[in-house]
C-alpha cells in the first residue's frame, strides 16, 4: 500500500508462481539484558526463525513439522502477519507484503489456533464474533450478515441456533469448529492451522481433520498445517516441511518424506513415532538421543550435528544449505534437504555414509 | 481377571468393582463405576480412554490421592494382598515409595521448584529406607546415572527449572524408582513431550522395568504408546472398562465398537485411510449416564437390548474380555475393514 513496492523485481521464474512464499525470513526475540547474555555466553537474541525459505502453491496442503521450540509456530505467525519479521520478505500472490499489512492483505491469510478454549472471546456469542468480523472487513453487505453467518456455521457442521451461544456452551471440538468458521468468514486464500487438533480427544480429532480436508476440497483453500503428529500430517497434506532449530531441514512431497527421508533428523523423527503394533521398544537405543540445543546456543556449522548419528568433522564448520539432489534437473526441486550427505548415496534408508568407514552409525 | 480368583501371589495389584463418586454442582458424578482388573507381577497394563473416561481417577484412587470432592464409595484395591481401603492415611503413606510410586504428566508441577533435584531423589530413600543423608545422596547419583541424566555430579545440585522437559521426566522416573517399588503408576507421562523425547522416555521406562521387575499401570489416551509399553490393555469408556485383553488383540482386532471407533478415528502412521471415521456424538454425562450399555447412543450396532440390559465384562475365547452384547458385529466390521483397506 505504500513505497515498499519492489514488486516484480524477480518474477515468473517458476512455471506456477507460489501463492505465498518466504525468502530468508528471520524472526528473533530479545531475551533478558545484553550484559546478562554475555555473562552467560549466550546470545541476546533468540533466533526463533533463522533464515527460512518456503513456498506454498495455490491449493496445496503443506505441513510444517518439528519439535517444540523449532520455530514452526513463529514462522506461521510471521506468514499470517501476526509476528513482525527481522529480515527477509514474504510474498503473497505475486507481490511483497509490507511490514504492516493492509486490512485487505490480512484478510487473505487467516489462522486457527491450537487451543479453542483460549482463542475465542468468552464474552461474545458466536454470532457476535462473526458479525464484528463481517462488518469490519465489509465481507458481505449489512443485510446479508445474518444469512452469511448461518451459512458459515453450516459449512463447519454447526447449526444456525448456535449463533446465539457463547463459547462455554460448546465442547472442545465444537469450539474448534467455531474457530474455523471465524477464520473462513473473511474468505481467505490461505488457512494457517497451528496444531488444530492436539488439544482435542482422539475421537474428536478425526472430525476436525475430516472437516479441514473437506473444506480444502470445497473452497479450494491453501492450507498450512502445523503439527507435531506425523500421522496426522500423512493423512492430510501434500507436502511436508521439517523444521529444526529455526531452519527448514527438509521439504518434500508427503510420500517421499515417509518413504525416503533424506535428512538424518527426519529419519529419527519418523523412527520415534509409536506404532500400533506391539513392542517396537525392544531395548535398542532411542531414535534420536539427547535434547535439542537451546536456541540461544545454536551450534556452529550444521545445527543438527550435536544429535546426528552420521556427523562428520565437516559438519562442524560448514552450514549445509537446503538444496535438491545435485545434477538431477528441475524435478529435484521437489525434494530438498539441508544435509551435506543427504543425496550422497542411493536410497534414503538408514545408510552408513558416502565415504570410507562409517559403518558404526 | 474378572470373575476368576487367582492365587494371591500372582498379581501385585488387584482392583475389584471400584466405584469413585465426585460431588459436583450438577450432581454426583459417577467417575469410576465398577472397574476391576489385575496387574501381574512384572506386568504392564495400559488404561486407555478419552478425557472423562475415568482412567486418571482410577489411578488416583489406587494411590489414595483423589481430589477432595472425590471419594471411593465401594470396591477393593489390593496391593500385594493388602486392601488399601482398610488402611489409615499414615499406613498408606508408608507404602507410597517402597511399594508403589507414581509418575505424573507434568513433571514441572510435580517437582518441588525450590529444592535441588538430587535431594528430591534422595528424599525417598532417607525417609522410607532409613538411609543416611550421604548414602541417600550416593543412591540418588546412581539413579541419575541409570535414568541417563548426563553429568550427574553437577546436575545433582540443579533446580528443576534448569532441566528440559525430558530431563525432568527422567528425574521423576528416578524418584519413582528410588525406593525400589513393586509397581509404578504412570499418568500420561509422555503426553507433554515431543515425539523424539517421548521415544527416549518410553524406551527408558520399559528397559528399567524389565531390569528390575517393576510392574506398571500406564494411563494414556494414545493407543500407539500403549502398544509400545504394555502387554495388556483395558479400554475405558464412561467410567467403565469396556474391553480388556492383550494389546495386539485389542488394538489390531477389537471386540468392542468403542475400541473399533478409537482405532478407526486415530490416524495411524502405517496405514493411510481415505478418510478418518470419527465416533459420532459425544461422551456420556456421568451424572446421569445412559441406561444399559453406556456406549449405545453413539454405537452403530446398537439394538434394543443394548438400551436396557447391563453390560458387564464377559470372557471371550483367547483370554480376553468385552462388555459388548453384540461383539460379533464388531468382528464383522474389522474383517470388512481388512478385506477392503
Amino acid at each position: 500500500m505504500n513505497t515498499v513496492n519492489a514488486v516484480n523485481a524477480m518474477t515468473d521464474v517458476a512455471d506456477a508462481e507460489p501463492l505465498l512464499s518466504a525468502r530468508e525470513v528471520s524472526v528473533s526475540f530479545p531475551v533478558g539484558s545484553r550484559v546478562g547474555a554475555r555473562m552467560r555466553r549466550e546470545e541476546h537474541l533468540l533466533r526463533a526463525v533463522d533464515g527460512v525459505d518456503l513456498e506454498m502453491r495455490r491449493g496445496e496442503a503443506l505441513a510444517l513439522v518439528g519439535e517444540s521450540g523449532s520455530g514452526k509456530s513463529t514462522l506461521a505467525q510471521a506468514l499470517a502477519g501476526l509476528q513482525p519479521t527481522d529480515r527477509g520478505e514474504i510474498r503473497f500472490d505475486g507481490r511483497v507484503l509490507p511490514a504492516s499489512r493492509s486490512r485487505a492483505d490480512r484478510r487473505r491469510i487467516q489462522m486457527v489456533f491450537q487451543d479453542p478454549y483460549s482463542s475465542l472471546n468468552p464474552r461474545m456469542t458466536v454470532g457476535g464474533m462473526l458479525r464484528e468480523l463481517l462488518r469490519v472487513h465489509h465481507v458481505v453487505p449489512p443485510n446479508r450478515v445474518a444469512t452469511f453467518s448461518a451459512e458459515l456455521l453450516a459449512l463447519v457442521g454447526l447449526s444456525e441456533a448456535d449463533l446465539s451461544a457463547y463459547p462455554r456452551q460448546f465442547s472442545g471440538g465444537q469450539r474448534q469448529r467455531v474457530a474455523i468458521a471465524r477464520a473462513l468468514a473473511l474468505r481467505p486464500d490461505v488457512l494457517v492451522a497451528d496444531e488444530p487438533v492436539s488439544a482435542l480427544d482422539v475421537s474428536v480429532q478425526a472430525t476436525i481433520l475430516n472437516l479441514l480436508s473437506n473444506l480444502r476440497d470445497e473452497l479450494g483453500l491453501t492450507l498450512l498445517l502445523i503439527s507435531h503428529n506425523l500421522a496426522v500430517v500423512r493423512h492430510l497434506c501434500d507436502r511436508v516441511a521439517v523444521m529444526y532449530l529455526g531452519r527448514i531441514v527438509e521439504v518434500a512431497p508427503t510420500e517421499q518424506i515417509f518413504s525416503t527421508p533424506r535428512h538424518p533428523y527426519t529419519r529419527g523423527l519418523l523412527a520415534a513415532i509409536p506404532r500400533m503394533t506391539e513392542g517396537a521398544v525392544d531395548g535398542s537405543g532411542p531414535a534420536i538421543a539427547g535434547d535439542p540445543p537451546s536456541p540461544l546456543r545454536i551450534p556452529a556449522g550444521c545445527r543438527f550435528r550435536t544429535r546426528c548419528p552420521i556427523a562428520q568433522p565437516r559438519c562442524e564448520t560448514e552450514d549445509p544449505v537446503l538444496a535438491g539432489a545435485p545434477g538431477a534437473g528441475a524435478g529435484a526441486a521437489e525434494h530438498l534437504a539441508a544435509c551435506h550427505f543427504a543425496f550422497s548415496s542411493g536410497a534414503g534408508a538408514p545408510r552408513p555414509d558416502r565415504s570410507e568407514n562409517e559403518q558404526n552409525a | 481377571m474378572g470373575t476368576v480368583t487367582g492365587p494371591v501371589s500372582a498379581s501385585i495389584l488387584e482392583v475389584r468393582d471400584l466405584h469413585v463418586r465426585i460431588a459436583s454442582r450438577r450432581g454426583i458424578v459417577r467417575a469410576v463405576d465398577g472397574v476391576s482388573f489385575d496387574v501381574p507381577r512384572g506386568g504392564a497394563l495400559g488404561l486407555v480412554g478419552e478425557s472423562g473416561s475415568g482412567k486418571s481417577m482410577t489411578l488416583r484412587a489406587i494411590l489414595g490421592v483423589l481430589p477432595a470432592e472425590a471419594q471411593v464409595t465401594s470396591g477393593e484395591i489390593r496391593l500385594d494382598g493388602v486392601d488399601l481401603r482398610q488402611l489409615r492415611g499414615s499406613d498408606i503413606n508408608r507404602l507410597r515409595g517402597p511399594k508403589m510410586a507414581m509418575i505424573f504428566q507434568e513433571p514441572m508441577s510435580a517437582l518441588n521448584p525450590v529444592t535441588r533435584v538430587g535431594w528430591q531423589i534422595a528424599e525417598g530413600p532417607q525417609v522410607h529406607l532409613g538411609l543416611s543423608r550421604r548414602r541417600a545422596a550416593e543412591r540418588a547419583l546412581e539413579l541419575m546415572r541409570r535414568v541417563g541424566i548426563p553429568d550427574p555430579e553437577r546436575r545433582f545440585r540443579a533446580y528443576p527449572h534448569e532441566f528440559s522437559g525430558g530431563m525432568r521426566q527422567r528425574v521423576m522416573i528416578a524418584i519413582a524408582l528410588s525406593c525400589d517399588p513393586e509397581i509404578i503408576l504412570c499418568d500420561e507421562p509422555t503426553t507433554a513431550l515431543d515425539v523424539t523425547i517421548q521415544d527416549q522416555i518410553l524406551r527408558l521406562l520399559t528397559q528399567l522395568c524389565r531390569e528390575s521387575g517393576v510392574s506398571l499401570v500406564f494411563v494414556t489416551h494414545d493407543l500407539p504408546v500403549v502398544a509400545q509399553v504394555c502387554h495388556d490393555v483395558a479400554v475405558m469408556y464412561g467410567g467403565q472398562i469396556v474391553e480388556r485383553g492383550e494389546v495386539r488383540d485389542v488394538l489390531l482386532d477389537p471386540r468392542h465398537p468403542y475400541t473399533l471407533g478409537l482405532v478407526r478415528s486415530a490416524p495411524d502412521f502405517e496405514y493411510v485411510r481415505e478418510s478418518l471415521v470419527p465416533i459420532p456424538g459425544s461422551p456420556p454425562s456421568l451424572v446421569s449416564p445412559p441406561s444399559g450399555c453406556r456406549f449405545h447412543p453413539r454405537c452403530a450396532f446398537a439394538e434394543d437390548d443394548c438400551r436396557t440390559s447391563q453390560t458387564p465384562l464377559r470372557p471371550l475365547p483367547g483370554g480376553r474380555f468385552t462388555a459388548c452384547l453384540h461383539y460379533e458385529r464388531t468382528l464383522e466390521a474389522v474383517e470388512a475393514d481388512r478385506a477392503c483397506p
